[in-house]
């Protein structure tokens, strides 16, 4: 039975343990569950906080299809993806990914392709305040989150 | 038709959205990328590396040669960094 995936784009916090605890409840098919959770880090103390901007509408299609396609490559039980947007400080969670499955190694390999492609392809761009107060510049796309992505084609 | 600027191009060009009527010739996301170039220096900012710059058509991934046909909603944007 093909799996409905749990996708949500918001601005609020969420609760990585209870959104993990939600994908198995009342079930005992699962044999194992993957998550992965990115967080806003503070560079070494001169980082104030990230603004996260997005394309509304868009970033949950894309999402969708990023998450379809890992339903059709890998048998998932059950995924779950949240994204934030908004201003998110140090230590605050940006993306939630998480994967359940039978054996362990296709809710590691969708988890791990699914970052990869968010990265690459859901419409979120990355805007860093300095701890001094200044506004910084937009974090520029990396070449390496690049190539990860395209080692799953 | 509406256009759509998120990021250093909704900066750039500073606007967030606004909507076109199209002159004839522009018929790809390469022609109109480059028409807007013309349009000020705000938009020659942000279009002046057209290569940089990642594109949708009602809300889907598409590549500079992609054609306009009947599309509602164009967006220029970097590329992506969330995640």
């Amino acid at each position: 039975m093909a799996v409905s995936p749990t996708i949500r784009v918001q601005e609020a916090p969420f609760d990585i343990r209870a959104e993990s605890e939600k994908l198995t409840a009342g079930r005992t098919d699962i044999g194992g569950v993957v998550t992965f959770t990115g967080l806003c880090r503070d560079e070494a103390g001169t980082l104030a906080a990230l603004e996260l901007e997005h394309y509304p509408g868009m970033a949950e299609g894309e999402i969708a299809r990023v998450a379809a396609a890992a339903t059709e490559r890998w048998p998932l039980l059950g995924l779950t993806v949240i994204h934030r947007y908004g201003r998110i400080a140090p230590g605050e969670p940006i993306v939630f990914v998480a994967t359940a499955s039978e054996h362990r190694r296709a809710a590691f390999e969708a988890a791990d392709f699914l970052m990869d492609y968010l990265k690459t392809r859901a419409p979120f761009w990355k805007k860093e305040h300095a701890a001094d107060g200044v506004e910084g510049g937009w974090v520029e796309a990396k070449a390496v989150d690049d190539a990860a992505a395209e080692r799953w084609k | 038709m509406k256009i759509r600027y998120f990021a250093w191009v909704r900066e750039r060009t500073g606007l967030a959205e606004e909507d076109v009527d199209l002159p004839a010739g522009v018929e790809t996301a390469s022609d109109l990328m480059r028409w807007l170039s013309g349009r000020g220096e705000n938009y020659e900012m942000a279009f002046g590396e057209p290569d940089h710059i990642r594109i949708a058509f009602d809300q889907v991934h598409v590549t500079a040669d992609a054609r306009l046909g009947e599309v509602d909603e164009v967006a220029f944007f970097p590329p992506m960094t969330g995640g």
